[in-house]
């Protein structure tokens, strides 16, 4: 087809368009927004949408040509005479590598990030014009927004990692200026408050992470000379071939400060604090900030600067990235804010993308497919959570929901399927990218062991299965049951005084959590903007894996399409990675581990997600005593479906093997009918032998691990301990200096000043008596003293000033004529 | 260095002294208005700055040849003859890639000092004149070529400054007046000292000689007794600490810069802006032009020191600025810290290190004029300063809220701000120097970009932020005049930020040849 050919005379110009249409959207909103029809929101939707457009149809163009064709999609700009010279014009010519010039880099993770973004952020936008309705600062809302995409885009396009960085940096600026949202809205006093300090330390604690990047960048460039992407590949590659394969020393912590850029932007231990307290912002924000934006920056970076990081490098970045998939993952568990429990998940999902990228070769492509699923399902479920809380009148607290599924069937619809792609069900997207990120630790740590290998292999199974229980049980907290919420009466306000800059540390006082919440009527479903939003990205998050619809291969045996489009060879093309396996490792040794850890890895996810999911149902789901008959069915009907496509898809599946795809998915359908229709059949049967066993309630349970669940609860301590030596630290040195200022360096100035006073006493004694007014270089210098010494004491300074410029005049003219 | 050989014809043959004394016959014209004539002294003042401004900045975009480092639109003619055989005291301005943008600056922030000035209610005439006096004495710094010219303007400058602040300054305006003077004439003593003593050992006072003698090697003191060397110090070592800290002085560095905030605090708003948006210039203009090329092999020798005490106030500026509870005195600084990466960047003696340090001048003025003005906006309605005494003004004051966060978020140095472009290439151009020593001074100074944020976004959240204090509640927000004042400053933050070239590519050639000039020395 030839629309989907790339063209890069023509397309650059349109991927040029990509950031410059919302960029002027922002220019315009942000001057003339406040006079616009419904403040302007519309032109900035709309603008996006175009960007969506534009960049959904160029990911087709590359997407064809990674099915049709083995040759890598990469193209540069400025092979066709497209850049932009930054630090000079004339000065220096363009090849100058003191001349910042700056192109576009598209290529296929590049072509999946841009269409995950455009498409993320026009939904988030068209969610945001009912979700944002009646906000006091509505068109600066969108004005921001809009920028914040504008820099994701600018940062996905960027060939050199200081354009990037830029782009990177305007992120963080207008994160910071959407987390404080609220900062200037004191309708609220809850989210006013806590908003003004969230922003702050968002923006702070990524700057850490920023500094980082910058010296790393400084490093390379030390060396190299360069900061685009290409160059910095090659001539990594090179140097270490030509060190026979050992990697400079320098190599490594530059490296490692460029993983810290990473560690900011992606909130990963320790540098996670600020992503909790994102939140704080409008939901919207926080779907743009989980899922398309800013954390994933962090991951993108990786992508792009994967093959400068050294081994050892690539050791730390597995070990940090498990470590925050598990911690991260046992917080989300004690977490009862809707949001909060998302937030959770971000940083434990944001962890295994950072793991798997640590593996190298299947695990980087792991690791970024991952990045893409995750910005579907979450996006989703970041916007579901907002259309609850606007539903139940911006109520957070789980404990203050439930039944929610009846009144609001779209939502749930929506959540639902994000929460099966999140927990990594088969046939969800995220079962396909998490599958082959446990794969990937699989095989790295079977071909060449190490302790942070071997630890990612065990914390990552472990983290998916806390995902899948405490997304189930926010599942089952929020839509199950019977609705706990006040129904007009009742408090909601209560509580919001006794949260401060501190107290929000211990999660969740006891009568209730996040709440600006206050009663009202009963839940109700969203307006369409925000539910057609929603179902969208559902779709997105069902389907955006793998589209097995078409051939029916839902455990992945054939490649999905972002593994066709991304893989090593394909995005650094011409350069030999030094950092993947070592020579001790063939090919063939890779393709036989590769199979059994897939293997290995499909058995073990499905069974954490199974496990997980039951384990949420057992202590969360609903008990059928209390919550009839409805509730059960529902619940099995999930269960029923699962087992059904689990056993009866693949059979149907098998059992016509080449038929047209027409009469395979008719199969299907009517399979899947069938088995489920006889599964639920049978509801009643095994719901009666699991409710005549008594289940545990949640409060037992977190009862029984004592201190270690009060420390989960409370983040373990990381705030505070943040707090009390980075802060506190930095706020003594401010002070001890501001003491050293004015009381050491000023006063041994003003100690000059009282010593040349009496010196000047003095020497005027000196100078009438002794020196006779004779006029000489000392006499000279020292009335010049006397006078400046006396200046202090007389504040006459008219006369004074004019005698000591005549006296150093003196002095001059007496040197030269004399 | 050389000077260009062609001049613009007739009445452009003159221009640089048309643009530096102009004010002075605005001047002239105001102290002979009527003492009640406010509103006309106003308007003159208004023109009088106006017109520099319109004339220099034809000259940075019509006249100007940026291809060259030649010093360009060079005046020359014998000032004060010295006698027979010696050379004389010279009228010897120009200017070049370096100066040229400082004299922009000087003329638009002295042009926006005077409507900024509108709110100091018993501004007299005195004032107006006093301020167009200042506008002549920076101006005449950076355009002299010929040391004792340059001194005399370095003095000039020093006058007006002291009656502004100490006249029509704060509740403790005397103290701090006078200890601007004390602290900036210590250092012209130094300056003097210096100047004679090159003007004994070379004959000249004429900067681009003193160079080529530099260059030649000629200028080591033979001339002098005991050939210029005490206490065991060379003659160019002396030369080069009394000029550098003359200089120092006034950018200002650790540790001479505790004259700063009390002026800075004391000052009105106007004579802030202008105090740090180009008297702290001619601190580092000064060591561009007059020290460091003079005095080469020393300047090498010390380069570490230099960027250790740079490194020390970009650092330790920042720490204190953390620290402070007057929004002012805070801004001043971030001041401090800022002028530090100019002495990293030049000490790196790299292209990019020197262009960045040449450009972080310029941004500097912008964005620390434009902080002044916004403190100034607010201490006019509160009259008071305390930043824990504020609250939730952005609900009160949106508009000025906008304005100040392109402000902050301007000096913190964020990317797509003019602030990035030349602290980033002075950190890497000092990155890349060739003494690899500097890398750890780096690494130390990133750490002032972190303190630079929390210090601005802390502010931020306790001036803007918050509940709004009810004492606040009837004030109005920004008026157009202050819109008018920070909205240039503001806009020059963006656009050099994006396009960077419109200063870089004017200073290049100038720099290009100044770091050669250097390099050569420190290899031979």
């Amino acid at each position: 087809m030839d629309f989907l050919q790339f063209n890069p005379e023509v397309d650059f110009k349109l991927l040029l368009a990509v950031p410059l249409i919302p960029l002027v959207g922002y220019v315009v909103q942000i001057f003339f927004g406040r006079f616009l029809p419904r403040k302007g929101d519309w032109l900035l939707t709309a603008g996006m949408f175009a960007t969506m457009c534009i960049t959904v149809l160029m990911a087709a163009k590359a997407i064809s040509h990674g099915f049709s064709s083995s040759e890598p999609f990469f193209h540069l700009s400025k092979d066709v005479g497209m850049s932009f010279s930054w630090f000079y014009q004339e000065g220096k010519d363009a090849a100058d590598p003191l001349n910042m010039t700056a192109g576009l880099l598209y290529d296929g993770l590049g072509a999946a990030m841009l269409a995950v973004v455009g498409i993320v952020s026009f939904f988030v936008h068209l969610f945001s014009t009912g979700y944002m309705k009646g906000d006091k600062r509505y068109h600066i809302f969108f004005a921001n927004i809009s920028l914040f995409t504008v820099a994701m885009l600018g940062l996905v396009l960027s060939d050199n990692i200081l354009f990037l960085f830029v782009f990177w940096e305007i992120m963080g600026l207008m994160s910071y200026l959407l987390i404080g949202h609220f900062s200037h809205d004191p309708s609220t006093p809850f989210f006013h408050r806590w908003a003004t300090w969230a922003s702050k330390k968002a923006f702070l604690t990524t700057r850490v992470g920023d500094c980082c990047l910058l010296i790393g960048m400084m490093m390379f460039w030390q060396n190299f000379q360069t900061f685009q992407f290409t160059e910095l590949w090659r001539l990594t590659s090179e140097e270490v071939a030509r060190n026979g394969g050992e990697w400079p020393q320098w190599m490594t912590i530059a490296g490692l400060f460029i993983f810290g850029g990473t560690v900011g932007k992606s909130a990963q231990f320790p540098l996670h604090i600020w992503l909790p307290d994102a939140m704080a912002g409008p939901t919207p924000v926080s779907a743009m900030i989980h899922a398309a934006t800013m954390v994933a920056a962090g991951v993108f970076l990786l992508g792009r600067t994967f093959p400068i990081l050294s081994p050892d490098v690539l050791a730390i970045v597995t070990a940090t990235g498990a470590v925050t998939a598990l911690f991260a993952a046992t917080i989300g568990v004690t977490a009862f804010d809707l949001k909060a429990v998302l937030a959770w998940s971000t940083i434990s999902q944001l962890g295994f993308m950072v793991a798997a990228i640590g593996t190298g070769g299947i695990g980087l492509v792991a690791g970024l497919f991952h990045m893409v699923t995750h910005a579907f399902f979450k996006s989703c479920l970041f916007l579901s959570a907002g259309s609850v809380i606007h539903g139940c009148h911006h109520e957070q607290d789980m404990r203050k929901m439930g039944g929610l599924r009846k009144r609001m069937p779209l939502t749930f619809l929506a959540m639902g399927i994000s929460t099966l792609a999140i927990a990594g069900i088969p046939m969800f997207s995220g079962f396909y990218s998490k599958d082959k990120i446990i794969q990937a630790a699989f095989m790295k740590t079977s071909l060449e062991f190490s302790g942070a290998q071997a630890f990612a292999c065990f914390a990552l199974p472990v983290a998916a299965a806390l995902t899948a229980f405490y997304m189930f049980r926010m599942m089952f907290m929020t839509f199950a049951g019977e609705y706990r919420g006040d129904v007009a009466e009742g408090h909601g306000h209560g509580h919001d005084d006794h949260h401060d800059d501190h107290d929000h540390h211990i999660v969740h006082s006891e009568d209730g959590g996040i709440a600006g919440g206050h009663p009202g009527p009963v839940p109700h479903e969203s307006p369409l903007p925000m539910t057609l939003s929603l179902l969208v990205l559902a779709t997105l998050g069902f389907l955006g894996g793998k589209f097995w619809l078409a051939d029916l291969d839902i455990l992945a045996h054939s490649k999905p399409w972002f593994m066709k489009l991304v893989s090593p060879e394909k995005m650094y093309p011409g350069i030999e990675l030094m950092n993947g396996y070592g020579a001790q490792v063939t090919d063939a040794m890779l393709k036989s581990t590769y199979d059994s850890a897939h293997t290995w890895a499909m058995i073990i996810s499905l069974f954490v997600a199974s496990a997980g999911i039951f384990g949420a149902w057992w202590i969360y789901g609903p008990r059928l005593r209390t919550t009839g008959q409805a509730v059960v069915r529902w619940t099995w009907t999930i269960v029923c479906l699962v087992l059904a496509y689990l056993f009866g898809v693949p059979l149907v599946g098998s059992l016509i093997e080449g038929a047209d795809t027409l009469v395979v998915v008719a199969a299907w359908i009517i399979g899947l009918g069938l088995l489920g229709y006889v599964l639920m059949r049978t509801t009643k049967w095994i719901v009666g032998v699991f409710a005549g066993l008594s289940r545990p309630a949640p409060e037992n349970i977190a009862d029984g691990f004592g201190e270690l669940y009060v420390a989960v609860a409370n983040k373990y301590y990381i705030d505070e301990v943040v707090d009390a030596s980075v802060i506190r630290l930095s706020m003594l040195a401010s002070k001890f200096l501001r003491w050293f200022d004015e009381t050491i360096v000023d006063g041994l100035v003003l100690l000059i000043g009282r010593i040349n006073r009496s010196g000047g006493g003095v020497s005027a004694w000196f100078d009438q008596k002794v020196v006779d007014g004779a006029v000489n270089g000392v006499g000279a210098l020292t009335q010049t003293f006397g006078f400046i010494a006396r200046l202090f004491q007389t504040g006459r300074i008219q006369q004074y000033a004019s005698f000591a410029v005549a006296g150093g005049l003196a002095v001059a003219a007496w040197l030269l004529l004399g | 260095m050389e000077l260009q050989a062609s001049y613009p014809e007739g009445v452009l043959s003159n221009l640089l002294s048309w643009i530096v004394f102009l004010p002075m016959i605005g001047m002239a014209i105001i102290l002979c208005l009527p003492k009640d004539a406010m509103e006309t002294v106003k308007k003159v003042s208004l023109v009088f700055t106006g017109i520099p401004l319109v004339l220099a900045t034809y000259l940075y975009f019509g006249i100007f040849d940026k291809s060259t480092s030649a010093l360009q639109l060079v005046e020359r003619f014998d000032w004060i003859s010295l006698g027979a055989g010696e050379n004389p005291i010279q009228y010897f301005i120009g200017v070049d890639g370096i100066s040229l943008p400082l004299v922009w600056l000087t003329t638009l922030l002295l042009f926006i000092g005077v409507p900024a000035s509108y709110s100091i209610k018993n501004a007299s005439k005195a004032y107006y004149a006093l301020l167009l006096l200042l506008e002549v004495g920076i101006l005449g710094v950076f355009v002299s070529l010929d040391y004792f010219l340059f001194y005399v303007f370095w003095e000039i400058m020093l006058l007006p400054m002291y009656f502004l602040i100490g006249i029509w300054g704060g509740p403790r305006r005397e103290y701090a007046a006078i200890k601007f003077f004390l602290y900036t004439l210590a250092g012209s003593v130094l300056m003097l000292v210096a100047v004679v003593a090159l003007r004994i050992d070379s004959g000249t006072f004429s900067i681009p000689d003193l160079i080529s003698l530099a260059q030649a090697g000629e200028l080591t003191g033979a001339s002098l007794p005991y050939g210029g060397e005490l206490l065991g110090m060379k003659f160019t070592t002396w030369v080069f600490w009394f000029l550098f800290i003359s200089f120092a002085i006034k950018v200002p560095v650790f540790p001479f810069h505790t004259w700063l905030p009390d002026a800075h605090v004391q000052a009105p708003t106007p004579i802030s802006v202008i105090l740090a948006g180009i008297l702290l210039k001619l601190g580092g203009y000064g060591m561009l032009r007059a020290c460091f090329p003079i005095v080469p092999d020393a300047f090498n020798e010390f380069a570490y020191a230099l960027a250790v005490l740079g490194v020390i106030s970009i650092v330790y500026g920042a720490f204190v600025a953390l620290g402070q509870s007057d929004f002012k005195r805070m801004v001043a600084y971030s001041s401090v810290s800022h002028m530090g990466y100019v002495l990293l960047g030049m000490a790196a003696l790299t292209e990019w290190g020197m262009n960045g340090a040449a450009l972080q001048m310029f941004n500097h003025g912008t964005s620390s004029a434009a902080l002044f003005l916004i403190v100034g906006v607010i201490y006019d309605r509160a009259h008071h300063r305390d930043l824990n005494g504020f609250g939730g003004m952005s609900q009160q004051m949106p508009v000025y809220w906008g304005l100040t966060t392109i402000g902050f978020f301007a000096a913190l140095g964020l990317p797509g701000m003019a602030g990035f472009i030349s602290e980033a290439m002075t950190l890497v151009g000092a990155y890349s120097s060739a003494n690899p020593d500097f890398r750890v001074l780096v690494v130390i100074s990133v750490l002032g970009i972190v303190i630079t944020a929390a210090f601005l976004l802390w502010a931020m959240q306790r001036v803007f932020l918050g509940t709004l204090n009810e004492k606040y509640a009837s004030f109005p927000d920004i008026d157009k005049r202050e819109i008018f004042c920070q909205a240039p400053l503001l806009f020059l933050c963006i656009v050099l930020g994006i396009f960077p070239f419109y200063l870089l590519d004017w200073m290049e050639p100038s720099i290009a040849n100044l770091v050669e000039i250097l390099t050569i020395a420190s290899n031979g």
